[in-house]
């Protein structure tokens, strides 16, 4: 056991992309964590360099209190399960999970005992003698899990994990392998594209752009407030409602009404923002149909119904065209048309930089200074 | 009958007009491209005759041959008995024949199945991981060995292993080694070893392209050695490449006649192979029947190694 201690580490592939770029990151003993970002934003890459199969070009890993950045793969103690499971064909499942100990050159024996003891908490052990063609998807992610954990390395690497699961048993996998990953203790990092999986599963997720980390959170921080737009937009099922605005008499204009700014905020007048609202997070007034413009609510006419379950995705088109959408229980599904006045719930409004899309968080002072300035 | 009613209705669905097309056509043309059998067997016929003309007739004339007293001139070549399989029998007795098949068994084994298939493998292994140059590079070289016409080959190596200003001789600091003459055996089979890698290469290169990398990978992470990986996943992937690989490579070098260009079978018939065996009894001899028998028998060991393969090929299917 022992947790992961990246410094200013940058991966550079010979045509020159910089697929990590100076990044900084640690892991603590034991924490299940997620690498989340679009294709591209090198979240793979990072994860690789951990296992040693990519070269860091500069910087460090350290695991536990070694350096491995320039240790082989198979020096660096660590496991990793690869997205299409990289199952032997030829082997037995058996076979597969005790292979890590045969590199070792431990007896047949204790292969077999390592297989058969590591299977049972899989729910494998009626398989031991199987091939992996012979296998559901399902049980052959168990048998690469049982092969990465059989070998008791310090950390356990998950690339895409669930991806090659269709949709029903991907929820099962998840509940599974977060239980699978509490009861082992074992420091855990995994790589995925989708925000949902990374909000289950992660004690702590990583939102990846371009080689870098542009947010760094438990999963309710970054669901709850994504430090720019670029997050904002990633996490969630629904997308974030992004408006532009502008900051009008300490108020917030937008979509022609005058929302109420966060508290605590120091704003600059008449500088442009973003208001970032969840559709999780709007509320319907009710009875504020025929309220004018200008009042405390956003007005539109609903364009789209979405039926999501449990709730639909309403969308509405406000009078300067901008589209909003939120969420409402079925029960109260408004029909095409129908005018609506919508609020944030309290505490739920965002407001990002319009230029540089970063939030605007309470507490930094040199905010507050600018305000005076633009004051005097 | 439940199960023939959609048939019915499908059959009424058919429009009219392509319900008669189809019931008129169907003594013409019943293929996709509809040439008719006619038309098709006159785009055939040309590529046909070549085949019976060059390949189907000259092997069956020399089975005619074979069972013949043929020879190159005087009265037999005249007027040539049947001997029936006289010339098979001596054959069995022939100690240069039995000497001709010893060579080519050492020299399919030592050039083909051990030296092309181990240097292919290695080349086509250790290429995956160098910089493109000189993967380029190295693959370049070893296509040119094989390409080349053996003509110029066989010069090329006269020049390597010559007696006196060879370049293996200046090398090697042993001058007035007559490589040929000495180890005309070895010689050949490094000669063919260099002179027919690139296919094993080239083959044994896509076949690794083929193994999963995520598997290699794993390899890795466990710590597996390069000789680990190589028998634990890689040669599984490949095993019906390395026989695939092994069955052409070995019946290429059982019928290849460059031994001839390099030894002419010398000295004293150390590097008579059973080609360059074949060639100078039917023509330094003048014994066209013994050596068509010969190639008959050649023939049918080629035929043997081929099914021993396919068996083992069906095997592992």
């Amino acid at each position: 056991m022992a947790g992961i201690e990246i410094a200013e580490l940058s991966t550079v592939y010979p045509n020159g992309v910089r697929a990590v770029d100076g990044l900084d990151l640690t892991v603590a003993d034991g924490e299940f964590f997620a690498l989340l970002g679009p294709s591209g934003c090198g979240k793979t890459t990072l994860l690789r360099t951990m296992a040693g199969l990519e070269q860091a070009s500069e910087g460090a890993v350290r695991i536990g209190d070694r350096d491995v950045t320039r240790l082989d793969p198979g020096a660096r103690r660590v496991a990793m399960v690869f997205q299409d499971y990289a199952l032997f064909p030829h082997m037995t499942v058996a076979e597969n999970i005790a292979y890590p100990l045969r590199v070792r050159r431990m007896s047949k024996v204790s292969q077999r005992d390592a297989a058969e003891r590591t299977s049972a908490g899989l729910s494998l052990g009626a398989l031991l003698d199987r091939r992996p063609g012979q296998l559901s998807g399902g049980q052959q992610q168990r048998v690469a899990l049982a092969r990465a954990i059989a070998v008791e390395a310090d950390v356990l690497l998950l690339d895409e994990p669930l991806s090659n699961l269709d949709a029903r048993l991907r929820l099962e996998a998840r509940t599974f392998l977060k239980k699978l990953q509490r009861d082992l203790g074992l420091t855990t990092v995994f790589v995925t594209h989708d925000q949902a999986e990374a909000l289950a599963l992660a004690d702590r997720i990583a939102v990846m752009e371009s080689g870098s980390i542009r947010q760094l959170g438990s999963p309710k921080e970054v669901f709850q407030r994504p430090v720019d737009t670029f997050v904002a937009n990633f996490i969630g099922s629904t997308p974030m409602n992004l408006l532009d605005g502008l900051i009008a008499d300490g108020m917030v204009e937008v979509a022609g009404a005058r929302l109420a700014p966060p508290e605590g905020l120091d704003l600059v007048e008449g500088t442009p923002v973003v208001a970032g609202i969840r559709p999780e997070y709007l509320r319907v007034v009710p009875g504020a149909q025929e309220v004018t413009e200008g009042v405390a609510g956003i007005l539109g006419a609903v364009a789209i119904v979405e039926n999501l379950g449990v709730t639909s995705l309403v969308t509405i088109e406000c009078a300067d065209g901008t589209l909003v959408g939120l969420t409402v229980p079925e029960q109260h599904e408004p029909a095409v048309g129908t005018r609506l006045c919508v609020v944030p719930e309290a505490g739920r409004l965002l407001l990002y930089g319009g230029e540089d899309g970063l939030l605007l968080s309470a507490r930094p002072s040199d905010h507050s200074a600018e305000f005076d300035r633009s004051r005097a | 009958m439940p199960a023939a009613e959609p048939e019915v209705v499908l059959e009424r669905e058919v429009p009219a007009p392509q319900r008669n097309r189809r019931a008129g056509s169907r003594a013409a043309a019943t293929d996709a491209a509809g040439l008719g059998r006619a038309r098709a067997v006159g785009f055939v016929a040309p590529a046909l005759v070549l085949i019976g003309v060059f390949l189907v007739f000259p092997a069956l004339w020399t089975i005619y041959i074979g069972v013949t007293d043929y020879q190159l001139t005087g009265a037999a070549a005249a007027a040539p008995k049947v001997v029936g399989l006289a010339n098979f029998l001596s054959a069995l007795n022939d100690g240069l024949f039995h000497n001709a098949v010893w060579l080519t068994v050492l020299f399919v084994l030592g050039s083909a199945v051990i030296g092309q298939n181990l240097l292919g493998f290695a080349l086509a292994w250790l290429l995956r991981g160098v910089r493109p140059w000189l993967r380029r590079t190295v693959e370049s070289m070893v296509l040119l060995s094989w390409i080349l016409p053996s003509t110029v080959v066989a010069y090329l190596w006269f020049a390597v292993l010559d007696r006196n200003g060879g370049t293996l001789n200046a090398l090697l600091g042993t001058p007035g080694t007559a490589w040929l003459v000495t180890y005309p055996m070895a010689s050949l089979i490094v000669f063919n070893t260099w002179r027919g890698t690139a296919f094993s290469m080239l083959l044994y290169t896509s076949a690794l392209a083929a193994v999963p990398p995520s598997q290699l990978e794993t390899a890795r992470l466990v710590g597996a050695s390069g000789w680990q990986t190589v028998r634990d996943v890689v040669f599984p992937h490949i095993r019906g490449h390395v026989l695939t690989n092994t069955l052409l490579i070995s019946l290429w070098t059982a019928n290849d006649f460059t031994p001839f260009l390099l030894t002419a079978g010398g000295p004293n018939h150390a590097s008579e192979t059973l080609p360059v065996f074949i060639y100078r009894q039917a023509l330094e001899g003048g014994q066209l029947g013994y050596a068509s028998a010969v190639s008959l028998l050649l023939l049918l060991g080629n035929l043997l190694v081929a099914l021993v393969y396919l068996r083992l090929l069906r095997r592992r299917g």
